[in-house]
């Protein structure tokens, strides 16, 4: 499963690569790094703070697409990861988009986007019911403006803690 | 929550429909609003004449009366500063060469009084001033705080008899009401008169929602709420004020419109990453699957004889325009120009499909036939989105966000009214931002 979706994302670099503008993976604002965040004495482990600034808690997507890239698919590991070294953390993971695209088209990719980020997880040996989805298309933006990097940084997959 | 459409029910609202006169001719006064541009037709409306407790009533009426012809861009109404003749009673023929000379083409005269039992009675004549002929007459009777309805009842009546079509004024708009800070908006369902008057909200705030649909009698509405922690599908009844669920679907449940016979409700459920349309028979609460694919179906919107359902997919690799049969099964694409598509709304008369379309950045609102021909966009804007067609199929109603500083991180969200031939676009005042309109079928 890890191999296909790792096959999948490669091409779909190529692809991007082929066809002039930079590939999905280069579109977005890339990983948010892990740390510095708060000070290492104020992160309770298994907390939502921990999962956000030590392991990375949101993957980024191209634009109307909701496959998982190179980059994201790391994150997910370290997600996973985490997620089996606190087995009682139960999580939900939000979708998000960016303004271009109507309301209701929007809930549905956001739908689709946590569906694919929770995918992962689950292939990687969590419990699906760790793992809670929502979406909220494109009303509950984690930015505002209109440059190519606020688009990208809505659109999203954001995985908290419950 | 008060109930309000109790005071406004038809049996309450008793149209005593007393046709004074029945023209026996096809009135020669006419405005032909099938063209795009067309000359407002002048119209004078003096004050309605009242006895000495009913004068500020009488030129209310006259003024709402007024306004809603204005505001359809088909008539224009003359400053009554200008007017040579004193109206002093409502059931006589006016002077029409006074009236000739000022240029007025209509002359709508009326008076409003009180019933024994308290009602406010108000009556009408629409005068042909060239022809000298009375071409309408009616009236009307109901509870005083129901004057804006009776003035948007007069003014529908004078609109359907000079434009042969059916007014849109007795009508009602609901939408998201929007404030807060702009990352974490408070929303908010609202309602208020097409004009902007009586503004209500319906809901408190705490939970998101969105995308409202009035049931074909005006008396319900369907739309989204996170108030479970999911998005999904409620009905509002509006006598009432009760909410209730259409049922647990598994995954998310959004869109929703109502059926023409407004017994199923169509929409969109969201699990495992597909998206598909379901409808829900709002008797029995089953629910049937009408699509079936691995691709985001939603916006569905019924034909109005309930025979086809317009549809939104990504089925082909982008958001398009797809026609099915209401039972489900195969789909026809009727979108083909560039860019994407979303939120198709059948015309009230079947004749239009309305959408929102976004191409290279801009976001416009447009119609097109049913078989995908035809399309025209009517407005472009930073974001237009999510069409509603007044029911004489005439007007839609649309959202528009403005920026507010050059980045976009800031903006305002307010609604406008156009004619479908692109023509008289006007804002729909609202007291604060505003999205997703939907505009109530008639209420008389």
């Amino acid at each position: 499963m890890k191999m296909k979706m790792m096959g999948l994302a490669a091409s779909l670099l190529l692809l991007g690569a082929c066809a002039g503008p930079p590939p999905p993976s280069a579109a977005v604002p890339g990983a948010p790094p892990p740390g510095p965040g708060p000070s290492a004495r104020a992160i309770t482990p298994g907390s939502e703070a921990q999962l956000k600034y030590r392991v990375g808690d949101r993957v980024y997507f191209a634009f109307d697409r909701s496959d998982i890239s190179p980059e994201a698919q790391q994150i997910l590991e370290r997600q996973a990861a985490w997620l089996k070294r606190y087995p009682n953390v139960v999580v939900r993971v939000e979708g998000h988009c960016d303004k271009r695209g109507t309301r209701a088209y929007n809930l549905a990719l956001g739908e689709r986007r946590a569906h694919a980020a929770k995918s992962v997880l689950v292939a990687l040996g969590i419990a699906p019911s760790r793992i809670g989805l929502i979406s909220y298309g494109k009303d509950r933006p984690i930015v505002l403006g209109d440059t190519e990097r606020d688009y990208a940084l809505n659109r999203v997959a954001i995985t908290r803690v419950r | 929550m008060k109930p309000w459409r109790s005071k406004l029910s038809r049996a309450f609202l008793a149209l005593l429909a007393s046709l004074f006169w029945v023209a026996t001719a096809r009135a020669a006064l006419h405005i032909n609003i099938t063209s795009g541009v067309v000359t407002p037709m002048p119209i004078a409306i003096p004050a309605f004449l009242g006895g000495p407790n009913a004068a500020a009533m009488g030129a209310n009426i006259a003024r709402v009366v007024a306004d809603d012809l204005e505001s359809s861009g088909f008539f224009r109404p003359l400053d009554p500063r200008s007017f040579i003749q004193t109206i002093t009673s409502p059931n006589t023929p006016p002077n029409f060469p006074d009236w000739r000379q000022i240029n007025a083409q209509a002359l709508v005269i009326g008076g409003v009084g009180t019933t024994p039992d308290g009602k406010l009675d108000a009556q009408f004549r629409l005068w042909d001033v060239f022809a000298q002929q009375q071409l309408a007459g009616f009236s009307y009777a109901s509870a005083p705080q129901n004057w804006r309805r009776i003035a948007h009842m007069i003014a529908d009546a004078v609109y359907k008899q000079l434009t042969g079509e059916e007014g849109y004024f007795d009508t009602r708009i609901a939408y998201v009401s929007e404030s807060g800070p702009l990352r974490r908006q408070i929303k908010r369902l609202a309602i208020m008169d097409y004009d902007g008057a009586n503004n209500r909200f319906l809901t408190n705030g705490r939970s998101l929602v969105m995308t409202p649909a009035f049931s074909p009698s005006g008396q319900d509405l369907a739309y989204v709420s996170y108030r479970s922690g999911q998005p999904q599908v409620y009905l509002l009844n509006l006598n009432s004020g009760q909410v209730r669920s259409i049922g647990r679907m598994p995954g998310i449940t959004f869109a929703p419109r109502f059926s023409p016979d407004g017994g199923r409700l169509v929409f969109s459920v969201a699990a495992h990453g597909v998206t598909n349309i379901f409808t829900a028979d709002l008797r029995t609460g089953n629910t049937t699957r009408l699509t079936e694919d691995d691709a985001i179906d939603t916006s569905p919107s019924f034909s109005p004889d309930g025979s086809q359902i317009v549809f939104n997919s990504d089925r082909g690799g982008v958001p398009e325009l797809y026609v099915m049969s209401a039972s489900g099964g195969a789909a026809t694409r009727i979108s083909f120009g560039s860019g994407k598509y979303g939120d198709p709304v059948w015309s009230p008369h079947g004749n239009l499909i309305a959408f929102t379309k976004i191409d290279h950045g801009s976001f416009y609102v447009g119609v097109m036939n049913p078989d995908g021909s035809g399309e025209r966009l009517l407005t472009e804007g930073y974001q237009v989105e999510g069409p509603s067609w007044a029911p004489n199929g005439r007007v839609l109603v649309y959202f528009s966000q403005t920026p507010s500083d050059p980045q976009g991180r800031g903006f305002s969200s307010r609604l406008y009214s156009v004619d479908l031939t692109g023509y008289n676009k006007r804002e729909v005042l609202t007291p604060g931002n505003a999205t997703d309109p939907a505009w109530s079928p008639l209420l008389h």
